[in-house]
């Protein structure tokens, strides 16, 4: 008979959870496994609110296994560690991200690329070796292998730095594999949210010249004053499109709702790269006149491994780069919820978990 | 008062021409430039039937001036050269492919990519500097200018090096810009017409293992016993789809009708690369999750630069590479683009144009 989530595991946890695709979160006790010789438990004391959350609460891409207790953009100090664990000891500040288990042979693993194993398990919604559920960040506690604990550089703020965990490699990691890192370049970052505003400090950082291209004008004074971005495009004005045309060398596309690629294609000039890091839950329209003539590609890329997520930690660290956010309590998340749906945040929402009530 | 074809040049031309969007080609006089200080001046021996020419004669891209001399897969012989002509004499066997022209100043074309300068001009179906239509190769003789001319290999047949000079450079350049023409890949061809069965020879050449993806089971045999392939799987059975999944570095898209990008995505490895050849007229589905579960791209490539035209055709003649190719006389032509309409022929029709064009004029 299948033990209930309090009983599954020896550890008491405390977590907030969706029972269902309405996605509305309630607190849900369930219980985390023992700290083995690999293992690294972590009191939580942050967790940012990343937009899959969302999508996943509501069971939006059709894979969600109820109670679901999301949560990827996770930091917190280590509280016990296991025999075998070299990386870490207690009181460390470390984080989590998107992966907490790999098949650590392929290919994929041996090239520290564990985020494309076919094995690769995710922080939540996904199911353990032992068949139990994984929970993810919105808890009090969490115990994962070492491999997939990331060391929190120490001058990085643990709530700021969180989104970088997720929002922070999703898009640091497309920057460097297809080679938009030659100072002087221009990069659209297209969609100005979690993902795209920490695109747009992480271009500048490289020394790229960065356009914002939106839907909203409203968000241009922040792009250009706050964030640093070299120009604004609403991508909705013909005019200002046209103008654009040919060029950007390369674009990075955040935008997680089904929207048109051929203004976004258009804007790129020869051999222009257009890397879309968010996922519509539906195919988009690819227009294949402007790929042939033009010489252009359309990539994907899904996070980034445990060491380029480490080194990415240590970029922003160097380069004072963390997310704007807006820190809640725990209580306050199914109205954070409804405010991310309508990109109603500047620009991720972090849970004070720590500090919270669970 | 415009002049009409036959009057805007002082030096007499004839081909075959379509005047209207039904696509069908009859007898056309017309008239080409004189020989320029750079031009290059030929018969034409040959020219290869290329998709392009059937979408353009039926303005399916809906960008067709008429009358129209399709052609760009021309193969000749040199009867007259510029002064300041070096690169090629009278007698010499030549070819002109997709372009004949380009700004020459742009970054582009400095680098030798002149197909993506932003003001190429076309073999046929596009306009001069001087307001005038440039005809192709479905004539009796072509001008063009000593760069657009490529020099044939001596022992490269011309009837079946004719089509390397469209379909021959279109698979090659991307086999070569997206880094497939190595030893030990494993290369998908989608499609086996005339791009796909060159694409397949090339790659073979380059050492890589070639699987040929096709919606005709009849073209196995072919496939694997003719053209080279190492294995061959029918896209629409799909356990054979499903065992492959995973299993190619890259893949040739040579197929100009829409069709489902997601199945081919998923034969990709990780990092793999689908690569767009043919240019159906309306979009694709692109699927987002396979594309950044394994970080896979899709990208594009139209035909390449003169410089590597003229490797490419280097590269074929060393390796005996050519066209499989059905000759036919200049009056089937029609018939030929019926059958061409459905994928009726191995691989490659070519207008045996020395020989029978001008029996046609009237």
């Amino acid at each position: 008979m299948a033990k209930s989530p309090e009983e599954e595991h020896p550890h008491k946890a405390l977590g907030w959870a969706a029972r269902d695709s309405s996605g509305v979160l309630s607190p849900f006790p369930f219980s985390r496994r023992e700290n083995g010789d690999d293992d690294v438990t972590i009191k939580i004391l942050y967790c940012g609110v990343c937009h899959s959350d969302l999508h996943s609460c509501k069971n939006e891409w059709g894979v969600s296994s109820y109670p679901l207790v999301p949560g990827h953009e996770i930091v917190g100090v280590v509280t016990k560690v296991g025999k075998a664990v070299t990386k870490f000891k207690v009181d460390d500040k470390v984080g989590v991200g998107v992966m907490v288990s790999s098949c650590k042979k392929c290919d994929c693993c041996k090239q520290d690329l564990e985020n494309y194993c076919p094995q690769m398990m995710l922080t939540y919604n996904s199911i353990n070796h032992d068949g139990t559920k994984n929970y993810g960040g919105y808890s009090d506690m969490i115990v994962v292998d070492q491999h997939y604990v990331l060391r929190f550089p120490d001058n990085m703020p643990l709530d700021a730095g969180a989104p970088l965990l997720c929002a922070g490699i999703t898009v640091y990691s497309p920057m460097m594999y297809y080679g938009m890192t030659e100072v002087g370049r221009h990069l659209g970052v297209a969609g100005l949210g979690g993902l795209g505003h920490v695109a747009v400090k992480i271009g500048k950082a490289m020394g790229l010249k960065v356009t914002v291209i939106s839907t909203s004008p409203k968000k241009e004074s922040e792009a250009i004053n706050s964030l640093g971005a070299d120009s604004f495009l609403v991508s909705t004005d013909p005019a200002k499109l046209k103008a654009a045309m040919g060029t950007m060398d390369y674009i990075i596309d955040t935008v997680s709702a089904v929207h048109p690629l051929l203004p976004l294609l258009s804007l790129l000039k020869l051999n222009g790269k257009l890397i879309t890091v968010g996922l519509p839950e539906k195919p988009l329209e690819l227009p294949i006149f402007p790929l042939v003539l033009g010489r252009r590609l359309v990539g994907g890329s899904d996070i980034g491994g445990i060491k380029e997520t480490q080194e990415m930690l240590d970029f922003c660290a160097k380069h004072n780069i963390t997310a704007d956010i807006e820190l809640i309590k725990m209580d306050q998340i199914n109205t954070a919820m409804e405010r991310l749906a309508k990109s109603d945040v500047r620009y991720r929402f972090v849970i004070d978990v720590g500090n919270s009530k669970l | 008062m415009a002049k009409s074809p036959e009057e805007q040049h002082p030096v007499k031309a004839f081909g075959w021409a379509a005047t209207d969007p039904s696509g069908h080609l009859s007898p056309f006089k017309f008239s080409r430039r004189e020989t320029g200080d750079e031009d290059v001046r030929f018969k034409v021996l040959y020219c290869g039937m290329c998709h392009s020419d059937l979408h353009s004669i039926k303005n399916e891209w809906g960008n067709s001036i008429y009358p129209m001399v399709p052609g760009h897969e021309i193969v000749g012989e040199v009867t007259e050269v510029g002064g300041k002509v070096t690169k090629v004499k009278i007698g010499d066997k030549v070819g002109v492919g997709c372009l004949v022209g380009a700004c020459h100043s742009c970054d582009n074309c400095v680098n030798d990519l002149e197909n993506y300068c932003p003001k190429w001009t076309l073999t046929y179906n596009s306009i001069n500097t001087d307001g005038t239509i440039t005809y192709g190769g479905y004539s009796d003789h072509m001008v063009a200018n000593q760069r657009y001319i490529v020099r044939f290999p001596d022992n490269m047949p011309l009837d079946a090096g004719a089509p390397l000079l469209c379909a021959g450079i279109t698979v090659y350049s991307p086999l070569k810009y997206y880094g497939l023409a190595k030893a030990g890949k494993h290369i998908g061809v989608v499609g086996l017409g005339g791009l796909g069965h060159v694409a397949v020879k090339f790659a073979k050449a380059f050492g890589a293992k070639v699987t040929v993806i096709s919606t005709s089971p009849s073209k196995m045999k072919e496939a694997l016993e003719h053209v080279g392939a190492d294995s061959f799987l029918a896209s629409r059975v799909p356990e054979q789809m499903q065992a492959a999944v995973g299993t190619l570095d890259g893949i040739i898209d040579t197929v100009s009708a829409v069709h489902p990008l997601l199945p081919l995505l998923s034969l990709l490895k990780s990092n793999g690369k689908l690569i767009m050849v043919g240019a159906p007229e309306k979009p694709l589905e692109l699927p987002i999750f396979p594309l950044l579960m394994g970080r896979k791209t899709v990208a594009g490539s139209i035909i390449g630069g003169m410089k590597e035209t003229q490797e490419m055709v280097d590269f074929a003649a060393k390796h005996n590479i050519t066209a499989d190719i059905e000759v036919i006389s200049m009056d089937y032509v029609n018939t030929a683009m019926e059958r061409l309409a459905k994928a009726d022929v191995r691989y490659r029709f070519v207008i045996d144009i020395g020989n029978t064009l001008a029996a046609t004029k009237p």
